[in-house]
């Protein structure tokens, strides 16, 4: 098989390698803010119930639960409740914005009550507060530690093979059956251009926000 | 008539009582200082009139409005006390900008946001926004920082900051104006700007509040002065009387100390 024609195959993963990473931020970066704000919640029942489902989440492999989303469902209902690719994106979006939101939970507690109560005392509304004063100032402190999480998330996608679904390392790993070894680490180039268009696109991103200092 | 009137607010945290039965009345365009050792309870009484605390007991009434009353037992939601905040403003001891917005839109942030909620005609509110726009500068003008519109909060010293602060307060227009020690998180050669700027707005007939160790300043802009000492009104009346002649022991002290230290 030529140079060509092995980069076209992994070029196909690749696509669903992408597709899973940019589904999985879609869904998991507003749902972390939620969970951020279950975490925080002044109702008991409610904080302690998302810091257990937090626990739990963060305390098993991500393989597991993606086994978990796939099967346990089949094993209950009699037939799954989700194709391959969709339990993945399930299993992916919950499983990071478990992370995110406490990266998100930090990155608002550590905004200054002052802040609060200077929109308070011009009559601003909590939601006012938040979305035009607070947000802002935690995105900024927050992007970090989420570019690392985004970029673990690149890496991360590759698990989504141990379901058939298949993403690039799957398609590297199917030569490999076949005794063709070298597409499998030509596989890291993908893997190492498309962190480092990350990696400028955060750059990009704090700069933007080095207009102001909070 | 009276623009505040204030009856026996008294204040707890937890078991300890921070304000006792404090009472006082402002006429328009009033100025009071409030004085009194560190942790007597000043901010404290400030945060309760801007409705940033709980009151256990007593009534605030602005313009002869009740805005809040313990006997009364209502429960008033978030909007309510939206509302009832607006008659006062709040300058805070350490400025409390948003340091994303620039000087200017830091004063018109408030005003735009509440004519968003308030108006439903969208020509109307563009040319209404264009009027907040042209207060703000000229808020910003009064202030001696024509220059510094769009500069943003880091971009500015502390007295430039606290002058920011106070154009944003104004901006709202407040019935009462009130002001935490405005210059003690300044360095000294800047305190004056800010003094000077308070005192522009007293000849403006601005009805104000003032916690304030500048006991020099105080003398010589308030109408009243009321002396808190562990939450309790000591003693409260015309300025010039209380810092010339007091007889009451504990005032006295204090006075020696601020004015011994030369810290004015
Ligand atoms: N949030 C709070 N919780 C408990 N105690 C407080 C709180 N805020 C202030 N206090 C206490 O109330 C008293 C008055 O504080 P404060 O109003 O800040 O005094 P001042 O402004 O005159 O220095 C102090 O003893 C202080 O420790
Ligand atoms: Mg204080």
């Amino acid at each position: 098989m030529s140079f060509i024609e092995v980069t076209l195959r992994l070029l196909t993963g690749f696509k669903q390698t992408l597709l899973i990473f940019a589904l999985t931020l879609l869904f998991s970066l507003p749902l972390g803010l939620v969970i951020a704000f279950g975490s925080m919640s002044k109702f008991a029942p409610l904080r302690i119930l998302v810091k257990v489902i937090v626990w739990i989440v963060r305390g098993v492999p991500l393989m597991l639960q993606i086994f978990v989303v796939y099967y346990v469902p089949g094993f209950i209902l009699g037939q799954p409740l989700a194709s391959r690719f969709n339990s993945v994106i399930l299993a992916f979006s919950i499983n990071y914005a478990c992370y995110l939101s406490e990266i998100y939970r930090g990155g608002i507690e550590s905004i200054s009550l002052s802040q609060y109560e200077a929109g308070q005392v011009l009559g601003m509304t909590k939601t006012q507060i938040f979305f035009k004063i607070i947000l802002l100032q935690v995105i900024k402190r927050i992007l970090a530690p989420i570019s690392n999480e985004v970029i673990t998330l690149v890496k991360d996608t590759a698990l989504a093979r141990v379901i058939m679904v298949v993403e690039i390392l799957k398609v590297a790993e199917n030569f490999a059956t076949k005794a063709l070894i070298w597409p499998l680490f030509y596989t890291g180039v993908f893997y190492l251009l498309f962190v480092g268009v990350l990696t400028l696109l955060f750059g990009y991103c704090e700069r933007k926000l080095g207009y102001f200092r909070a | 008539m009276a623009v505040l009137e204030v009856n026996n607010l008294s204040k707890r945290f937890g078991t300890s009582e921070v304000l006792k039965e404090v009472s006082f009345t402002l006429s328009q365009g009033e100025i009071l200082a409030v004085i009194g050792s560190s942790g007597s309870g000043k901010t404290t009484l400030l945060r309760c009139l801007n409705f940033l605390e709980s009151i256990e007991s007593g009534s605030i009434k602005v313009h002869d409005r009740v805005l809040f009353d313990s006997n009364d037992q209502v429960k008033y939601d978030e909007n309510d006390i939206r509302q009832r905040r607006l008659h006062f403003g709040l300058i805070f001891q350490s400025f409390n900008l948003f340091p994303q917005y620039t000087a200017l839109e830091n004063v018109t942030l408030a005003p735009i946001l509440a004519l968003k909620k308030n108006s439903d005609s969208s020509t109307y509110r563009s040319k209404l926004s264009e009027d907040i726009r042209a207060e703000g500068i000229a808020l910003l003008e009064r202030m001696g920082l024509e220059t510094k519109q769009d500069s943003y909060p880091h971009q500015l010293s502390g007295g430039q900051q606290q002058r920011v602060a106070i154009a944003r307060a104004l901006a709202l227009k407040p019935d009462i104006l009130c002001f935490d020690e405005p210059t003690s998180a300044l360095d000294p050669e800047l305190t004056g700007e800010v003094l000077k700027v308070i005192r522009s707005l007293a000849d403006g007939n601005t009805t104000m509040i003032i916690v304030t160790h500048e006991m020099q300043f105080a003398k010589e802009i308030a109408d009243n002065i009321m002396f808190l000492d562990e939450g309790m009104v000591v003693e409260y009346g015309n300025a010039d009387e209380i810092l010339s002649n007091s007889k009451n022991e504990r005032i006295m002290k204090f006075l020696d100390r601020y004015e011994s230290t030369g810290d004015y």
